[in-house]
């Protein structure tokens, strides 16, 4: 036992895979210990805030401030003219500021401010213009014509008494707040949700949530699979036929049609994490059932199952002791392969609509599925679902990969 | 004719088959929601005509469902009563897009999944098997490069795939469609623009298919390669000293074996896999469909869908099965006997 277990650890493939899914349990377990947030909160109202440090604004006015002698133009510049109006600018210069195409370069925002400055004037011919676009250029230019002035931000009160507004500070473009200074901030490292729950907690919690249903699946689609496969490999007969007939049609039956059918019957309101992970585990039994029969055909002539026949163990024994231990290591690969699974099959019956239906918790395939419900690839929101892709896709790997560890460990051909 | 007489047993039996595994999977289809606990039947019909304002439909639905379901009459007559009807093709009425029926809807959908899947299935598993043959045979830095990308590419999920597929080529790089089957502005028909529209929608679902089908399938083909590689027969050859490409020409004849029993076995879900990358796309076919069925609480178009689902795992898993009589030399030698 402790040398196979020394053997499996020197298989590069199943250390990979091990600590990559090792690594992802630990977070599971230790994130929500150094993060106690509840993952459901709805922190941000309103859909799909960007990853990064939000900072109180007001905050940020009170707090104290440093003076900087940076040039905070030119970022403001780029953050505040799009790409289009850059492409809109140039093409009126070349129109009708009288510049040649050549002098414009588009990616140099300052040079080509510059130019606009220069050349631009609302009353200048502009032959072939609709009136609305001529108008889109002198809200541009005064866009332009803000950034570049610079002007102090005043900070005013009203005052209780009179209702007139009392200037109370003013702030200067150079200043500038340190954001550890800010008392109220949240970190939202990958952002947040359509419902404006932090994306990073939440995908950890439904991680582990997932990890559960992939578990119930799997324990419960061996447990069957390995009690089908022995009776029917062991006592074989008519038995065996029966069993045998009723795989090959659950085999071809696709098992995702059956969760489909049962999920749905189930009901939106029964349909707890638990439930689904066992829905999961009672359709992917097949596999298991083929492959430890095929296992037990080869064992039950053996000639120390053959003595202990003769020396009138009961089956039960002769099962437990003679025939199990030697399908141990196929047991464990085929649970692997079911976790995997179960994972998938929970995250596709989720995007059908059909995951658990909770209140309390969320699932990979929950998070999919409200990504893709809210659209949101078509927002760019790619913090919603594509974390949520990798995990899922790191999880499958590593159980995979550590599936192949394992058979390349005990079926010396595939070694290479 | 000895040998066609064999053929003929061997293919009959599988029909026979398959034909009770279909009955099987229609009784199953029925009887799953109606085993539930509580009056499903009665509770759907409910929960159908929740959301509906106008009563002469409310009515026409329920009336609809009395009638097709039978349902005061003990179970195995409202089999017999349905069973009757989805012979004709008659599914009743869909709850969520009435007054459309089930038969209609499905019959504009099954077309796109059929001219998707299908396809990209069979282009993946053509271009998996031959990659892994030939990261098999050639090992080496081909191999050590080719494998772990294949190995991460395959756990993807088909939904996954489809999703990067689009982030990266429909919206950022905005060489395809995003959504839909055609441009939404067009009216099928058989002019040169809806077919351009076709085809460019066509390529994200297809690729995604594609590549996930082809990870998995390289990584089966090459372990069987290589098993076949280290045969017996593959050494008494080169020790003959027959050319090297004969061999692998057998080699891969061999591996392909496995590998086409595999793609019968895995068939179903594959397709379960597309049928939700289907979604990511919002493509026209039984994916969405269903999906817009399970949100409608639609159940009639539910069952049909799921229906139509295994109707059409089961023909292509009974072809995967008929061609393998025809290539595998052990069948052809059993049905001389």
């Amino acid at each position: 036992m402790k040398n196979t277990i020394r053997q499996v650890f020197h298989s590069p493939k199943f250390v990979i895979g091990f600590i990559i899914f090792a690594a992802l349990l630990l977070t599971t377990i230790i994130y929500p210990i150094v993060v106690a947030t509840d993952p459901l909160e709805m922190v941000g109202n309103g859909n799909f805030f960007k990853p990064g440090t939000y900072v109180s604004v007001k905050d940020a006015v009170e707090g104290s401030k440093y003076t900087l002698n940076v040039d905070v133009q030119s970022a403001s510049l780029g953050s505040k003219i799009s790409a289009e109006d850059k492409e809109a600018m140039k093409e009126w210069l070349v129109k009708f500021g009288g510049v040649a195409e050549a002098d414009i370069d588009i990616e140099d925002a300052e040079g080509l401010i510059g130019l606009w400055e220069a050349n631009y004037s609302e009353n200048a011919e502009q032959k072939g213009l609709t009136s609305s676009k001529k108008k889109y250029y002198v809200r541009l230019n005064k866009n332009i014509d803000g950034i570049l002035l610079n002007n102090d931000v005043i900070i005013a009160q009203e005052n209780s008494e009179t209702g007139e507004l009392e200037q109370s500070a003013s702030i200067g473009s150079q200043e500038f707040v340190n954001t550890k200074d800010v008392a109220n901030r949240r970190t939202f490292i990958l952002g947040t949700d359509n419902f404006g729950r932090d994306v990073l907690t939440e995908l950890v919690h439904a991680t582990k949530t997932s990890l559960r249903v992939g578990l119930i699946a799997g324990v419960i689609a061996t447990l069957i699979g390995l009690f089908l496969g022995l009776i029917s490999g062991y006592v074989g007969g008519v038995v065996d036929d029966l069993i045998m007939f009723i795989t090959n049609m659950f085999t071809v039956i696709p098992s995702f049609v059956l969760l489909i059918l049962i999920s749905y019957s189930v009901g939106q309101n029964a349909r707890g994490v638990n439930l689904v992970g066992i829905i999961i585990g009672i359709t992917s039994w097949t596999w298991t059932t083929r492959s430890v029969r095929s296992q037990v055909i080869s064992l039950r002539n053996r000639d120390h199952v053959n003595l202990s026949k003769l020396s009138g163990h009961s089956m039960m024994r002769i099962v437990l002791t003679d025939i199990l231990p030697y399908l141990a290591s196929y047991v464990v690969m085929a649970f692997i392969l079911q976790i995997s699974s179960g994972i998938l099959a929970e995250a596709q019956l989720s995007m059908l609509g059909l995951g658990p239906s909770t209140s309390n918790a969320a699932t990979l395939g929950l998070m999919m599925n409200w990504a893709t419900l809210y659209a949101a690839p078509l927002n760019g929101s790619w913090w919603a679902y594509f974390p949520v892709v990798i995990t899922i896709a790191l999880i499958a790997f590593s159980l995979n990969l550590m599936n192949t560890g394992l058979d390349q460990v005990f079926n010396p051909q595939l070694r290479d | 004719m000895k040998y066609l007489k064999g053929f003929k047993k061997y293919y009959g039996q599988k029909i026979l088959w398959y034909l009770i595994t279909l009955f099987f999977a229609i009784v199953l289809n029925f009887v799953l929601p109606r085993l539930m606990p509580g009056d499903p039947v009665a509770s759907i019909a409910a929960g159908a005509v929740s959301g509906m304002t106008d009563t002469t439909a409310i009515q026409k639905v329920l009336n609809d469902y009395a009638e097709k379901f039978g349902v005061n009459e003990p179970m195995i007559v409202q089999f017999g009563i349905w069973a009757k009807n989805a012979i004709r093709g008659d599914f009743g009425v869909s709850f969520g897009q009435y007054p459309r029926t089930v038969a209609d809807i499905i019959s504009s959908s099954v077309g796109w999944t059929l001219a998707l899947q299908l396809p990209a299935i069979l282009v993946g598993w053509i271009l998996g098997n031959l990659l892994g043959a030939v990261a098999a045979y050639i090992k080496g830095a081909f191999d050590k490069v080719i494998l772990p990308v294949f190995l991460f590419v395959s756990n993807i999920p088909a939904f996954g795939m489809a999703i990067i597929l689009l982030t990266v080529f429909g919206i950022n790089l905005k060489w395809f469609p995003t959504s839909g089957g055609y441009g939404f502005d067009l009216i099928p028909n058989m002019s040169w623009e809806f077919v351009r529209s076709v085809i460019s929608h066509y390529q994200l679902p297809f690729w995604s298919i594609v590549l996930i089908t082809i990870g998995g399938q390289a990584i089966g083909m090459r372990s069987m390669a290589i098993y076949e590689l280290n045969a017996d027969y593959v050494k008494y050859s080169r020790f003959l000293g027959i050319k090297d490409r004969k061999i692998v020409g057998y080699v891969f004849r061999n591996a392909m074996l496995p590998q086409i029993t595999g793609l019968a076995m895995s068939l179903g879900t594959m397709m379960g896999g597309a049928l939700v990358a289907e979604i990511i796309f919002s493509y026209p076919g039984i994916g969405s469909t269903l999906m817009t069925a399970v949100r409608g609480q639609d159940y009639p178009l539910i069952s049909a869908c799921t229906l139509m689902i295994t109707v059409m795992v089961l023909l292509a898993n009974l072809f995967v099965e008929l061609i393998y009589g025809v290539i595998d030399p052990r069948v052809k030698a059993a049905q001389q006997d």
